[in-house]
């Protein structure tokens, strides 16, 4: 059965469709803005708070939550877990969109975006943290294109190419999962130029060991999320592979996820050790910092193990959405409520209707992408031709 | 061509010889770590009990770098009342602060030895010249913004309303008018001596012989000498740093610093992680080929048990087959006899019948 191009006729007045057209034009009306009035018109950042949610959201949270890609491959290439297969697909897919979105609110964000470039080709600051972030995140989306553009190939017909870059697949998996660590942990080390800034209790010179251990979580519950998603919307798409192997995914990655949650949150008790951070929990900080961590990382973790013991999908969708509401409001803690916390509050930042309108902007953008794809090309299905298995 | 091959040879040892040498001086600089900034760079030392406010430094660094004339007259002192930061079109501010008598202090790029801004600059805009102004290059800034993030005295600023060409803008130490032998422009125009223009460390003696001779007026600290690394412009009070908005809980540690420790697990991830998952792949894949051996083991096994099996079965039938057939013929045989002997009993009666008959015949 040839599923590729099977697009069913909607009709066009859809909600979904209206609400998508809405903000897309809205979208479209900001980028005019911020592309002629400049910065200073759309955000409400200023010279104290040089970092809104286009860094806390779009960056940080993008990159984060795109780990899925890295982790559902390395789990079925790397360790050998093949029922993990037909979740590769999807999963790279969302990373390369991801990715994608991230450079794009970039664009946004930085204040003369043509030279974005300029770092990695014409003037290189190797001694910053940033610079790595960068190089990796440029490497690591070659890497994603090409680990997805099998799918494209099949779709287009072009079988010799397309068989070629499967062979690279080993390759390019334990490249992403190099580059992976390395930008995923170098985005919180980002935060550790500035002791003075950041709040104690987020302070750490774990940063990156945390950001890079959450990324893995993070990963796995979209790849759950996602997958919940999608058998919601596009199981018309799905073969019987996918559609068997679906639950063994998400009861598999729940169970991994809680582990490594469990063992995120002890690393953060002893982080919170060895600095000596514990008379702060006291505090309205403290009690914020709880909130996170029991919260929204051992209430998940525990709600993941109850669901995997007891095959409890329903349990397990909602950890994903927790633990990726968790992964959201770490990366924000961390970028912009935590940060400048010394600073009276009439000069903190708030984001501005405008920033929040893009961000919403290209999300949405990275929906009506991803299903584009996934209902021309073999994302939730195997391509007749291509059968593994 | 004899002589080029000697020359060759020579030049060849020569490069060899300079690679190494290099190398050797750099490993040696890498292992002193303690930079105490280029010698000879200047500095400006800031005697804050000596300042009235005037904002005349304010008004010449306006003046000097072309900035747009504020809304209120630098003359309007009014705008001490509130507590102000640098901007992208003031590149220096004089804060008023209240303890017993009115204090001020000048607040301006700082030009750290080892400076925030220029480590985590991603395209180089930022550079520590040896002349001790730390200089911003708007010809490679991307604008990312993390120079400001990165500065512990919240100094750089950005032009957020243009539209093509922001840029961050801070103190420049007046580096252009340094090269011409010009003091800084705000140090000259101070009425007071509360800018002091010199080498970094003549600044640090003068600072220091200040807080031996009067040990009343100021505060056994040269603001400085050792924040963050240490920076270029240094600070005299009579009052605690902290309680003039001065942060004194930044630490001595420069910010290169504070991301060497995540930079230098680089290479190691680097060079460790392709080693270890191609193990892992290794492991995996062995433990794959394993069990698939073991399972044709265990396949062939069952075969072989299943054939044995069926032979003994067979075998068991054939027997059984073999015996119920014996036992069949034996029957038959057995019945055949029977029937026979039973048959030569009645001939042999009838045999002694006649016999008698015959006897009674021969009897007659």
């Amino acid at each position: 059965m040839d599923l590729d191009n099977q697009i069913p006729e909607n009709k066009k007045f859809t909600v979904f469709n209206v609400v998508v057209g809405i903000i897309l034009v809205g979208g479209l009306v900001l980028t005019i803005l911020r592309f002629t009035k400049g910065l200073g018109t759309v955000t409400n950042l200023d010279n104290n708070n040089p970092w809104g949610i286009w860094i806390g959201f779009d960056l940080l949270c993008g990159v984060a939550l795109a780990a899925g890609g890295y982790v559902t491959s390395a789990a079925c290439y790397i360790f050998g877990l093949k029922r993990f297969h037909s979740a590769v697909r999807p999963a790279i897919l969302t990373a390369f969109l991801g990715y994608a979105l991230v450079v794009l609110a970039l664009h946004y964000d930085v204040g003369q975006p043509w030279r974005l470039p300029y770092p990695i080709f014409y003037s290189p600051g190797t001694s910053s943290l940033l610079f790595e972030v960068g190089l990796c995140v440029f490497l690591y989306l070659t890497v994603l294109f090409i680990e997805f553009s099998p799918a494209a190939m099949e779709w287009l017909g072009l079988k010799k190419l397309r068989n070629w870059v499967v062979k690279l697949t080993l390759l390019l998996t334990i490249f992403g999962v190099i580059l992976s660590t390395l930008h995923q942990s170098s985005l919180g080390a980002l935060f550790m130029i500035a002791p003075s800034k950041l709040h104690p209790l987020w302070y750490s010179s774990y940063l990156p060991i945390y950001f890079f251990i959450s990324s893995m979580f993070a990963g796995m519950s979209m790849v759950i999320f996602e997958g919940s998603l999608a058998h919601r919307h596009l199981k018309y798409k799905m073969d019987e592979t996918h559609l068997k192997e679906s639950t063994g995914v998400a009861l598999g990655f729940a169970k991994a996820a809680s582990l490594v949650m469990m063992g995120y949150a002890c690393i953060k008790i002893v982080g919170l050790s060895i600095d000596s951070n514990w008379h702060y929990l006291a505090t309205g900080w403290g009690l914020w910092f709880l909130l996170e961590l029991v919260g929204f990382v051992l209430f998940p973790a525990i709600l993941y193990a109850m669901g995997s013991r007891e095959k409890n999908l329903m349990f397990i969708r909602l950890a994903s959405i927790w633990t990726v509401l968790g992964i959201v409001l770490n990366r924000l803690n961390i970028s912009v409520v935590a940060f400048n916390w010394h600073l009276p509050s009439a000069e903190r930042y708030y984001p501005s209707f405008m920033e929040i309108g893009t961000s919403v902007f290209i999300v949405t953008l990275g929906i009506v992408v991803y299903r584009f794809i996934a209902t021309r090309m073999p994302i939730l299905h195997e391509h007749p031709d291509y059968k593994a298995h | 061509m004899a002589i080029s091959r000697r020359k060759f040879l020579g030049s060849l040892g020569a490069a060899v010889g300079a690679t190494t040498t290099g190398s050797l001086t750099k490993a040696y600089g890498a292992a002193n770590k303690h930079f105490n900034g280029y010698p000879g760079s200047s500095g400006v030392l800031h005697d804050i009990t000596k300042c009235i406010g005037c904002r005349k430094c304010e008004q010449a660094c306006n003046k000097v770098n072309d900035l747009p004339q504020p809304e209120k007259p630098f003359e309007d002192l009014s705008i001490l009342d509130k507590k102000r930061r640098t901007q992208a079109e003031e590149y220096t501010v004089v804060n008023q602060f209240s303890a017993r008598e009115k204090i001020f202090v000048k607040k301006q790029c700082n030009h750290c030895l080892e400076p925030a801004c220029a480590s985590a600059c991603f395209v180089k805009a930022f550079k520590k010249t040896p002349a001790g102004p730390v200089v911003y290059d708007e010809s490679l800034c991307v604008g990312c913004r993390y120079c400001m993030v990165a500065c512990p005295f919240e100094v750089p600023a950005y032009e957020y309303d243009k539209v093509l060409t922001p840029r961050v803008t801070k103190c420049t130490m007046c580096a252009p008018r340094l090269e011409e032998g010009k003091l800084p422009g705000c140090v000259e125009a101070c009425p007071r001596e509360a800018l002091i223009f010199g080498d970094r460390k003549e600044l640090l003696k003068i600072a220091k012989s200040k807080i031996q001779k009067y040990p009343d007026q100021y505060i056994d600290h040269v603001y400085g000498e050792h924040e963050m690394g240490g920076t270029s412009w240094l600070y005299l009070s009579g009052q605690p740093f902290e309680s003039i908005g001065m942060r004194e809980d930044l630490g001595t540690t420069s910010a290169p610093e504070l991301t060497a420790g995540p930079l230098s697990a680089v290479p190691i991830v680097v060079g460790l992680w392709p080693v270890l998952l191609t193990g892992v792949y290794a492991i995996s894949k062995r433990k794959d080929k394993i069990a698939k051996e073991e399972k044709e083991d265990a396949l062939q096994a069952a075969r072989v048990q299943a054939n044995e099996d069926m032979n003994k079965k067979l075998e068991e039938q054939r027997e059984k087959m073999t015996k119920e057939k014996t036992a069949a013929i034996n029957f038959e045989v057995k019945k055949a006899l029977e029937e026979a002997a039973k048959e030569k009993e009645k001939e042999a009666e009838a045999g002694e019948v006649e016999d008698s008959e015959e006897k009674g015949k021969q009897e007659e």
